[in-house]
């Protein structure tokens, strides 16, 4: 191809996003439609995810020693987690420290409760809060410490806490969660496609006589394909840009009014963290979306 | 008859008389209709051949298959030297750049000015934009709309419209026109406009096979003559005459 004639194709695919008026606007606004609706799901989605892994990273081990275990215990119980290949991190609270948590948490309201426990009374047990590395893997450590009391006579570890059930039920939901999301933007995806080759298949009506004209005068397929293949891509181009400024300024105004809305537990995931991926994403798939139905809607058209 | 070398995608075709040449040819549509029923004909450089008889006769399916708009289902057609029935799909296009097609609804761009209706046929193959130019203005000099160059086809009367398929026809110097009634939609002044027009072109050396039911224009402005009835040949006459009452 000479460069004259690649300057042709990417001239008359520009003319033709033109010529072809109402019908263009159709294949824009459809592939608006559906990327807008994907973003916003990826955004959701995205913020869920965030949110639910968050929640997970909250997940922590409790392990109460009881009130009589020796320092040398103490610290062979803190080596035997600590080795543990699912902990990334042990911290003991002894149990002066616990006590003085406990007072703190009170505040001045429960004073009166812990009035006259000093060191040697302390009813606080020496704790050691676990983190382990995949939350998931918190009731099966939690059975690993427990059983760290056959080790001994008498049994060190009063009692060993995760939130049972409470645990299950949040990784649940957030499974959940994250599998309906992704199948929704797969499907949501596929209705793109399918809205697209829609309003395509209305153009070729039109196209039919281009295209005999095209083969009439001696224009070989690779010829006749490249405008349709350009003017595909451009439509695809714009139609993605379009979401992709619509969802991001909006997005924006969405993180900076729950950022300022003080009584909102929840962040939003920033754009700054995700805006190159899901941009990137979109402008990908409107070209991807574009170009496929554009060649699609003449493949037919081409066979003598 | 003109015996010179011409050289075409390649081939050499060596001072060979015949531009279009079927041997025994058939055509069957996948509906059963037989179209065509064993068809020989030659069909000279230089000639200006009238196709005539009634409609479904297998007119256009003569024409089709010179322009490989269809294939035979038995025996041999070559156009210009090339086998068209075993003529590879990749081909196709080169054959059709030495075919020059007109047709009754002039088939042009509707988007597209005169000038790039004819300007697209050699797009097409790829001209340098200079040679473009000059070759588009020229032929719409000779088929008489220089002026009226930018205008879009919706601008344009219906003679004005099959000029400029005409020239687009033309423009890549076929060695052979196939007109399938061009004059069938316009009026009896304006078809005399096209009939001077393409006899200049046969003139110059350009091969006219030409499809149409005007029986003035085949009595008056006479050529060869082919009846086609029941998809066979039933007369070929080299200064003949319409013959038939509609």
């Amino acid at each position: 191809m000479t460069i004259s004639t690649f300057v042709r194709h990417l001239r008359e695919g520009a003319k033709s996003v033109f010529r072809n008026g109402w019908m263009s606007v159709a294949s824009v606004t459809s592939i608006i439609v559906s990327l807008l609706i994907l973003g916003v799901f990826t955004l959701l989605v995205l913020n869920v995810n965030a949110f639910a892994d968050e929640a997970d990273s909250q997940v922590q081990i409790k392990a109460y020693l009881n009130s009589d275990v020796t320092e040398a215990v103490r610290d062979q119980i803190y080596n035997d987690i600590g080795s543990m290949e699912e902990v990334s991190k042990v911290t003991l609270i002894p149990k002066a420290e616990g006590l003085k948590d406990f007072r703190e948490k009170l505040g001045e309201e429960g004073k009166d409760l812990l009035e006259g426990y000093d060191e040697t009374t302390n009813p606080i047990p020496d704790t050691f809060e676990v983190q382990v590395i995949e939350p998931t893997t918190a009731p099966y450590v939690a059975s690993k410490i427990t059983a760290l009391n056959d080790k001994y006579e008498e049994k060190p570890i009063y009692k060993v806490n995760y939130g049972q059930g409470t645990v299950e039920k949040l990784f649940k939901i957030t499974r959940a969660i994250r599998n309906i999301g992704f199948a929704f933007v797969a499907g949501l995806g596929l209705m793109a496609m399918f809205l697209i080759s829609n309003t395509i298949r209305v153009t070729i009506l039109a196209r039919r006589r281009e295209i005999g004209i095209m083969k009439l005068v001696g224009a070989t397929n690779t010829f006749i394909r490249w405008p349709f293949f350009v003017e595909g891509a451009l439509i695809g181009l714009m139609g993605s840009l379009i979401t992709v400024g619509v969802l991001f300024f909006s997005y924006n105004e969405l993180v900076s009014s729950v950022k300022a809305d003080v009584t909102l537990a929840i962040q939003l995931v920033p754009l700054s963290e995700i805006g190159m991926e899901l941009g990137g994403l979109l402008v990908g798939l409107g070209l991807l979306i574009g170009i496929w139905g554009s060649t699609m809607s003449i493949r037919k058209f081409l066979k003598v | 008859m003109l015996k010179r070398a011409i050289y075409r995608d390649g081939i050499i075709d060596l001072g060979r008389d015949q531009v279009i040449e079927m041997q025994d040819v058939w055509k069957t549509y996948p509906n059963g209709t037989h179209a065509l029923k064993g068809v020989s004909v030659k069909i000279d450089r230089n000639e200006f051949v009238y196709l005539v008889g009634p409609s479904g006769a297998g007119k256009s399916t003569f024409m089709k298959l010179i322009y490989r708009e269809e294939v035979p289902t038995k025996g041999q057609i070559s156009v210009n030297g090339f086998n068209i029935g075993k003529l590879k799909p990749r081909k196709i296009p080169y054959v059709r750049r030495n075919i020059g097609v007109i047709f009754q609804d002039f088939r042009l761009l509707p988007k597209l000015s005169a000038y790039e209706n004819v300007a697209f046929a050699l797009e097409v193959i790829e001209a340098p934009k200079k040679v473009i130019k000059k070759r588009v203005m020229e032929v719409l000099d000779l088929v008489g709309l220089k002026n009226k160059a930018n205008r879009d086809p919706s601008q344009l009367s219906g003679g004005e419209q099959q000029r400029v398929a005409i020239a687009r026809a033309i423009v890549n110097n076929p060695s052979v026109i196939i007109a399938d009634e061009p004059t069938g939609n316009l009026d009896p002044e304006t078809s005399w406009g096209i009939m001077q027009l393409l006899d200049e072109i046969n003139f110059r050396g350009t091969t006219i096979v030409m499809a149409t039911h005007n029986k003035e224009i085949v009595n008056t402005m006479r050529k060869r003559v082919i009846a086609i009835e029941h998809g066979n040949i039933v007369r070929d006459q080299l200064r003949g005459e319409y013959g038939y009452d509609y």
